[in-house]
């Protein structure tokens, strides 16, 4: 008997601990399959830190160090792969941190070109930045495909996002409690529509329901009838409506133009006027080769 | 002479090796800790985690909802998790006949393997449509629950069919043989047998509840706000780490680490709790 219970102990044991070391493996397996998922979707801003430094032998040679936007991050190191293919003996460093680091470093020199996806604020002009746009990104405000109300101005755009319109029927649509959908503290594409439909001192609702990238955030909204939130428009689709502001529609052409209310530019700044291989490829960038590519995720300069 | 040293070499590597984690472990607490700490004396203890707005804009960090949010998920998944699971360890282990447990037993080990973006996305498409119809966003506490739920369940059945299974069967046979119908022997004898294994089982399924972060940030909608009812919006701690860490320098950034730390402290806590419990529940046993 006693032994029986002994050995029944040592039994459990011994499956509780296979147990752990495949629930530990599991686990393992699935961090390596999120970051696989993670890493393949492009969600305009959210890449982390990261640093690239390739060295190959080439006739044009030297080091760029670029740093800022995560939300131009992306685009910068295709961009970069891109520029280090044709002159294989030049090296760009590329790390994020923010548009207001971007700014900063490139002000104070630590960096050679600095990115962000804002204007620059007025504090910031007396720094004698050079201001070279790299590309616009329109910002597309999203509701349900059922949804009725298909036009709005910004004016009601704002008190919508600040929780003060809280239901469809006061916009002239069906009765229903409006859920407003936004992009989490931080966010790139939250900066920008805060800056330019809520204004200084206007917050966003902190009912909000908060996703961390823009195809979360569209999911969110395709799935939910009262629903409204901003997407980058690059991610709009059929499943998804993209309201009317101030009776312009959102579209690529109307960014250009400059009628669409919501367009934020993606910037490389450098300090004074550029030289050399940093010169190069800027040009390179803004040339017909690099807005190539910037056009598969964004708007063009050309 | 090679014996000893066999021996010896044997007993050093198993030292090393148990010695790794701990400072492992250490280490990791130390750096949250000294990553925290600026936050905390900046924004004093108090008001941290009593605090009731978090608007990193404003510099305003209080993380009161997000450890309500963190409670309330955890709580109401294993609410329903916990009886649930118990009862289909009690059927595979007791009940069912070898062919139905052949089939049931791999399905159970198989959700384990599912990674945890997957249910979330399932929960994101199929769920919060389901539960937006009872009331509010759909992406609410609920949601995120019965996600949870599922994600804990093989957890929790795993560990407690195999602790009913390493009852000796005398205990079985023993009342059966004083005339215990099948479910007396099951409520009377072999449950409070097997209590410390399920008890493990309820403990390590609670873990992975309050440290999922993925599933949750896609299902429970991340809102700020106070939650008020489980259809309400809500953020559980590890959300708000991996949602804003990337953004997040200075303050912000410290902030996040010490929301790390009282993530850290909650687990402990979680864990101290578990291992009175069950030692207490094996104690008893002893004596009973």
């Amino acid at each position: 008997m006693l032994l029986k219970d002994i050995k029944g102990e040592n039994k459990l044991k011994e499956t509780l601990k296979n147990r752990f070391s495949r629930r530990e493996f599991l686990a393992g397996t699935g961090v390596l399959l999120l970051t696989g998922l993670l890493g393949g979707c492009k969600s305009g801003g959210s890449e982390g830190t990261t640093t690239k430094t390739v060295t190959e032998s080439g006739e044009l040679s030297g080091t760029i160090s670029i740093g800022g936007s995560t939300t131009v991050q992306p685009v910068s190191e295709t961009l970069s792969n891109a520029f280090m293919e044709i002159f294989p003996q030049t090296t760009v460093t590329i790390t994020g941190g923010g548009s207001s680091v971007g700014v900063k470093s490139a002000a104070d020199g630590t960096l050679d070109i600095g990115a962000a996806s804002r204007e620059l604020k007025e504090s910031e002009e007396s720094l004698g930045l050079e201001v070279h746009v790299l590309a616009y990104d329109g910002i597309a405000v999203i509701t349900n495909a059922s949804q009725t109300v298909k036009e709005l101005t910004l004016e009601q755009l704002k008190q919508i996002f600040a929780g003060e319109i809280t239901n469809w029927n006061e916009l002239g649509g069906a009765d229903g409690d409006i859920i407003v959908a936004a992009r989490e503290e931080g966010s790139g594409t939250r900066g920008a529509f805060e800056e330019m439909v809520m204004g200084e001192d206007t917050l966003i609702t902190d009912r909000a329901i908060l996703q961390s990238s823009n195809g979360a955030l569209k999911t969110t909204v395709a799935g939910s009838s009262n629903a409204i939130g901003f997407i980058s428009f690059g991610y709009l689709d059929s499943n998804v409506n993209a309201i009317v502001i101030n009776g312009v529609e959102a579209t690529v052409e109307n960014a250009k133009t400059g009628t669409y209310p919501i367009v934020r530019p993606l910037l490389y700044l450098t300090k004074g006027e550029p030289e050399g291989l940093v010169k190069k490829y800027i040009d390179f960038c803004q040339g017909i080769a690099g807005q190539a590519i910037v056009a598969e995720d964004y708007i063009s300069i050309l | 002479m090679t014996r000893y040293f066999t021996d010896k070499l044997a007993k050093y590597i198993v030292f090393i090796s148990g010695f790794t984690a701990v400072v492992i472990l250490l280490l990791i607490a130390l750096f949250i800790l000294r990553e925290g700490l600026p936050a905390f004396s900046e924004i004093g203890v108090f008001d941290f985690i009593f605090g009731n707005v978090w608007r990193p804009g404003i510099d305003q960090y209080g993380i009161l909802s997000m450890i309500v949010g963190s409670i309330a998920v955890t709580v109401v998944s294993m609410i329903m998790a916990v009886p649930l699971g118990i009862a289909c360890a009690i059927l595979l282990a007791e009940v069912a006949p070898s062919k139905v447990r052949s089939i049931l037993r791999p399905a159970v080990e198989l959700l384990v393997g599912i990674p945890s973006v997957v249910y979330g996305l399932v929960g994101l498409v199929l769920l919060v449509p389901i539960v937006s119809n009872i009331g509010g966003s759909g992406f609410s506490i609920l949601t995120a629950s019965i996600v949870l739920m599922v994600m804990v369940l093989p957890t929790i059945i795993s560990i407690s069919e195999d602790s009913i299974r390493a009852i000796p069967a005398s205990y079985r046979e023993g009342a059966l043989a004083l005339g215990a119908t099948k479910w007396q022997t099951i409520k009377g004898v072999i449950l409070p047998a097997a209590k410390s294994g399920i008890g493990a089982g309820v403990v390590l399924g609670m873990g992975r509840a309050i440290g999922e972060t993925m599933a949750m940030i896609m299902v429970i909608g991340n809102s700020i706000a106070f939650p008020n009812s489980l259809l309400d919006a809500a953020r559980t701690l590890t959300g708000n780490i991996a949602l804003e860490i990337n953004y997040a320098t200075g303050t912000h950034e410290s902030a996040l680490f010490a929301t790390g730390v009282v993530l850290f402290v909650f687990i402990l806590l979680l864990n101290s709790a578990a291992t009175v419990f069950l030692k207490r529940g094996s104690n008893a046993q002893r004596l009973g």
